[in-house]
């Protein structure tokens, strides 16, 4: 129960800064360059690690992001092309359409143009064949009647075809 | 009865989380008043008449026969009776936060190396185990005119004492004596052949600041704060070792185990206390920083756990010493022209008052590493010196042992407020290395910081 009443933590011991300085410097130096300095290290090449993880993640997303802007804008043009190509499409049966209208119609003008000319052709022969034939039948007719009436028969054609001729068909 | 059933069952199935902490809680408060009733043992034994109340005290320690001698005058030697002391808090405290020679934990002593070296008879090396020491240190043998008082080697200046072993009183004498400057010193005196002879102390550094000074020898011993020293500085090599180990093979993996446990830490400090202050050459002082950080946080925590001894390594003088001088060593060798400029003739300022500012700054460049080591030194000195005065209590309300009842009524008081105190010792533990580390890197920024106008 007596002790000496000797604060002696205050007094600084050579023998125990002798071996503080050696511990504490071996400490110092030795962990210092094979385990402060490498787990510094590797925490910087982590560190940087992430952040480049994290830079990479985010130009990906941001490749992402125009490539999908850049889809939607295909998808737009494609869309566009579409409506474009329908519209052409239609714009050209249209036309066809309107082509094969007229064609139709010149031709059926034709045909009948054509036809009314065959009409013509007909009538006129048909006139022509009816003017001949009434011509006979009138040469008939007077000679009929002339025989009776003229005695030269040159005499009757003169006066017939006189005659004739001042037939006016229609 | 039926709205309790449910209730008792809701108790019984409490979250197991909850059952485990208050058993580790109420262990831990077990385990801490354990170490009063050790620590009561130890003390109360010249009380208890020379009956050793613990029997494992006979078997381990070499100085335990001794018991039995006790408060008898058989062993004096001739040299008169003990005086009875009060108990001391005080003294109790010093005595327990001092280094020592012996390593004890609880009633047993672990002898260490003796390293001793005096100018006039040279090398003396032994274990501490040949001086035969008992519970509190005293040893009843003297080597080569050394002896132990209260586990300290401490020398027999007389010429005419005998030198190799030789045995001595068992208890050392206690004298005031008159000291050069006037104050008052106690000092141990070994009774040989009814002779009293006055042992010296080791030689200190403080240059009789503190009452110390040079004497008759040195001790370069492994004291019990060399062997905490070293038990740290081993244990703490395991660690950063086998973390910076597990940094190259579990590269790109994430932290596990002991890493995980380091990194926070380790980090910490790089990005709160080297990276802020040092700027872009915080990578040429991490490791020092590092060592300063780690080795006096471990040295604190050391200190505080129960049943090691409680070495008060980072609570001694000459460690923070040490630690302060390679600060100042360190911020001094790295300061630039621009560091040196503003101490020695400061730029910018009226030549009158360059006169006044040059030797305040360059008593500021001491000034700085010796707050250093007083804050260090006086925080863990006085954490360890509260624990054993709490514990005191016990002996000075029970009355030296003679009523028990209030002992053990203080028992409980101080074993809380004991465990209060080791909580915040615990904080100041953390606390005090970092400021030393902050405040060091804090220098170094100063002493390398580029100059810029």
């Amino acid at each position: 129960m007596i002790f000496l009443i000797d604060f002696t933590p205050i007094k600084p011991d050579f023998g125990l800064i002798f071996w503080t300085t050696i511990i504490f410097l071996i400490f110092w130096l030795m962990i210092g360059k094979f385990a402060f300095r490498p787990i510094a290290a590797a925490l910087k090449k982590r560190e940087s690690d992430i952040q480049g993880s994290l830079d990479e993640a985010k130009r990906v997303r941001q490749e992402m992001a125009n490539l999908k802007a850049e889809n939607e804008e295909l998808l737009v043009q494609a869309r566009e092309e579409r409506a474009h190509i329908l519209k052409e499409a239609k714009e050209a049966g249209n036309r066809l359409v309107e082509e094969a209208k007229g064609k139709a119609k010149v031709e059926a003008q034709k045909i009948v143009a054509d036809a009314k000319e065959q009409i013509e052709h007909q009538k006129m022969a048909a006139i022509t064949d009816l003017k001949n034939q009434v011509g006979a039948f009138s040469i008939q007719i007077a000679e009929k009647v002339i025989r009776r009436e003229l005695s030269s028969n040159k005499e009757q054609e003169t006066f017939v075809n006189d005659l004739v001729k001042e037939i006016k068909l229609n | 009865m039926a709205t309790f059933a449910p209730l008792f069952k809701k108790r019984v199935e409490m979250p197991i989380k909850f059952n485990q902490m208050r058993r580790y809680i109420l262990s831990f408060i077990f385990l801490l008043s354990l170490s009063v009733f050790a620590f009561s043992q130890e003390h109360s034994e010249p009380q208890s008449g020379g009956q050793p109340t613990n029997g494992e005290v006979q078997h381990g320690d070499p100085g335990a026969i001794d018991h039995q001698d006790h408060g008898t005058e058989a062993h004096d030697a001739g040299c008169g009776p003990q005086e009875e002391h009060e108990f001391d808090p005080g003294a109790t405290a010093f005595h327990h936060i001092a280094d020592q020679n012996i390593y004890s934990i609880g009633p047993w002593n672990f002898p260490l190396p003796c390293f001793l070296y005096a100018p006039d008879h040279g090398w003396s090396v032994f274990s501490s185990g040949k001086f035969h020491a008992d519970a509190h240190g005293n040893g009843h043998v003297a080597v080569d005119k050394y002896v132990l008082v209260e586990g300290m080697v401490q020398r027999i200046a007389d010429p005419t004492f005998p030198d190799g072993e030789v045995e001595v009183a068992h208890h050392p004498y206690f004298q005031k004596v008159k000291r050069e400057d006037g104050g008052e010193k106690e000092i141990a005196s070994i009774c040989y052949e009814s002779k009293l002879y006055p042992a010296e102390d080791r030689s200190t550094a403080d240059g009789g600041l503190f009452g110390g000074g040079i004497t008759s020898f040195y001790d370069f011993s492994l004291t019990k704060n060399v062997t905490s020293m070293i038990f740290i500085f081993a244990l703490l090599s395991w660690m950063f070792l086998s973390v910076a180990k597990a940094y190259k093979t579990r590269d790109g993996m994430a932290p596990k185990g002991m890493q995980g446990f380091i990194e926070p830490i380790f980090i910490f400090i790089q990005d709160e206390v080297a990276k802020p202050f040092l700027g872009h050459k915080w990578e040429q002082y991490l490791p020092f920083l590092m060592a300063l950080f780690f080795f006096i946080l471990a040295l604190n925590l050391f200190g505080q756990i129960p049943f090691l001894g409680g070495s008060n390594v980072s609570g001694n003088l000459a460690v923070t010493m040490v630690l302060a001088i390679i600060t100042f060593l360190v911020v001094n060798l790295s300061g630039n022209k621009h560091y040196w400029e503003h101490i020695l003739w400061m730029p910018g300022v009226p030549a009158w008052v360059k006169v006044i500012l040059t030797p305040v700054e360059l008593l500021g460049v001491f000034i700085k590493p010796m707050t250093l080591m007083l804050r260090l030194f006086a925080n863990i000195t006085a954490g360890h010196m509260v624990m054993v005065i709490f514990v005191s209590l016990i002996f000075v309300f029970s009355n030296n042992g003679i009523n028990v009842g209030a002992g053990y009524g203080t028992a409980v008081g101080s074993t809380l407020l004991t465990l209060f105190m080791m909580t915040i010792e615990l904080l100041v533990a953390f606390i005090q290395a970092f400021v030393f580390t902050i405040l060091t890197a804090s220098y170094i920024g100063a002493a390398t910081e580029e100059a810029h106008h």
